[in-house]
């Protein structure tokens, strides 16, 4: 078994060939989000109350804040990922960068659609173009939609780790001035302020929302997980073939050699000729 | 349940949007998997470690 | 410093032979200003009162273009390479492509100011606000601009990957320079100083990432 001559600080798991990303943990933690999914919805629907104004549109708060809070949490790893991108010049942050976005761009995307369909009853409109959170959600969104496009047009890993945390840093130093001109642009804004901290919300819908951040954490913790594996075989998957190609290439060469020392001149037919 | 539409529009894509990306990623990596070899697969390790300590040296 | 005018200048100076900015690009400008003017219905009001966002918009579709071809001078030539081998240091080199790249979008920014004057009937109530706001615009569109077409290098489709990249960081570009325009042109009542200096922060911290940022791309161009 290919485990014997591994170095012995590390003991190696025995991995089967194409039994997948998961684990032992991935697999508890995949079953704990499924679990907490199905409580969230009891809790979101059955026991939680319509609130007054909004009536029972209001229960999308509880995963339109939960997917904020994931989709800038992604981001934010890919920003510190790109950081350690450039500054260690390390693979294993790259990975880590991609999957932030990867997952990132998802929940953004559950956040602007669960925000516009939450917009049309409460607000009157689907999309509202002064609201400065909207906005600069879009626009993050957006920049990380070139992101991942350029990701996959530059062939070399070296280059795209560097090049593409180039990328994803200016689109974080964007924020706070998209966040700015949308401000001053509209100068009104439709976003309710922070419902948390006036104390508006009731108990048990507050807490239903803690636990809507703490399933979706979890849901983000083995998205992130899996994403990771599959960067990381991804990497692997092209070293094994360059590597490949590599010892086939000197196994040609070699038999070229063989074959020239075994047969001298047919490979050199203008000066073989004494042969 | 007033606005019982926009619920399930807007859950469901939130919920189906996770279960189709979840799945994509389990797809993605038992294709990927099956395709590295397993001392390969040794995801807190860095490249060069596992270059270095692997049996096929 | 030298060095900065010597990029700028040599871009500027292999424009002027090979004329492809302004038998290419500044025609397309004023295309696209006349088709504003037939999808709008040559509705003069409408026209008037749209100007300053139909002039950003189509100096962004511009800048794209632009951008490209400055990045396709470097290339054709592999002349990245010979800049990077002569020494010169990351940044200076991005501020001589941004110079040059910035004065050739002014110049397209006066044929068209001309434009829509004449097509559109707009008029210069403050027209130092006007040139100010243009100055720091171009400035900001050609720094971002310059970094992401370095971006873009050594990459088959990159004609297709550079507007997917740049045109959402510029979006708040467009937002200030439409604003100070409208300051400009009297088509609303908004301060256009506030709106440039936004633009004016914009260009010096692109023009800061930029430099600190092309000599790590340069390194594999």
């Amino acid at each position: 078994m290919a485990t014997t001559t591994a170095p012995p600080e590390k003991p190696v798991k025995v991995v089967e060939p194409g039994s997948g990303t998961g684990s032992r943990t991935t697999r508890l933690l995949g079953l704990a989000c499924l679990v907490g999914v199905a409580v969230l919805m009891v809790f979101a629907f059955a026991l939680t109350e319509a609130d007054l104004v909004q009536q029972d549109v209001v229960r999308m708060i509880y995963i339109h804040v939960p997917s904020a809070i994931a989709g800038y949490t992604g981001f934010v790893i890919t920003a510190i990922a790109s950081v350690m991108v450039l500054w260690k010049k390390s693979m294993w942050w790259d990975i880590v960068a991609v999957a932030g976005a990867e997952i990132g761009l998802l929940f953004t995307g559950l956040m602007l659609a669960t925000g516009v369909i939450w917009g049309r009853p409460t607000w009157n409109t689907w999309w509202e173009w002064g609201d400065v959170r909207l906005m600069t959600a879009l626009m993050l969104f957006l920049v990380y939609v070139g992101y991942l496009a350029y990701r996959r047009v530059v062939p070399s890993a070296d280059v795209r780790a560097r090049r593409s945390a180039i990328i994803a840093l200016v689109g974080v130093i964007n924020v706070p001035i998209v966040n700015r001109s949308v401000e001053w642009w509209a100068s009104r804004t439709l976003h309710q302020q922070s419902s948390l901290s006036d104390g508006k919300l009731e108990d048990l819908t507050l807490f239903t929302l803690a636990m809507g951040f703490v399933v979706f954490a979890m849901v983000f913790a083995w998205m992130l997980i899996h994403r990771f594996r599959i960067g990381w075989l991804e990497l692997q998957a092209d070293t094994v073939g360059l590597q490949a190609a590599m010892a086939e290439r000197r196994a040609q060469m070699e038999a070229d050699i063989d074959d020239a020392v075994a047969h001298p001149g047919v490979s050199e037919p203008i000066e073989g000729g004494s042969a | 349940m007033t606005h019982l539409g926009y619920l399930i529009a807007g859950w469901g894509i939130v919920l189906g949007a996770m279960a189709i990306y979840a799945f994509s990623l389990a797809r993605r990596g038992r294709e990927l998997s099956a395709r590295v070899p397993s001392d390969r697969q040794r995801w807190m390790t860095t490249p060069e470690r596992v270059d270095a300590g692997g049996p096929n040296r | 410093m030298r060095e900065v005018w010597a990029v700028a200048g040599k871009d500027l100076r292999i424009e002027m032979r090979s004329k492809v900015v302004a038998s290419q690009v500044l025609p397309f400008a004023v295309i696209v200003l006349v088709l504003f003017g037939l999808a709008l219905d040559a509705d003069r009001g409408t026209l008037r009162s749209f100007t300053p966002g139909l002039f950003w918009v189509t100096v962004l579709f511009v800048a794209i273009l632009t951008i490209q071809r400055s990045v396709s001078i470097e290339t054709a030539s592999s002349a990245f390479e010979a800049l990077r081998l002569s020494g010169t240091a990351g940044w200076k080199i991005f501020a001589g492509k941004a110079l040059a790249v910035a004065a050739q979008l002014l110049a397209i920014e006066a044929v068209m100011l001309l434009g829509v004057v004449v097509l559109y009937r707009s008029s210069f109530e403050d027209p130092v606000l006007v040139v100010t706001a243009a100055l720091a615009a171009t400035m900001a569109i050609a720094t971002a601009g310059s970094l992401y077409g370095v971006l873009a290098v050594g990459m088959g489709v990159r004609d297709t990957i550079l507007p997917m990249l740049l045109l959402p960081i510029l979006a708040p570009v467009l937002v200030a320079a439409t604003r100070a325009f409208d300051d400009g042109l009297s088509t609303a009542a908004v301060n256009g100083w506030a709106w440039c200096s936004l633009l004016a922060c914009f260009a010096l911290l692109y023009a800061i990432v930029g430099g600190v940022a092309y000599a790590v791309v340069l390194e594999d161009a």
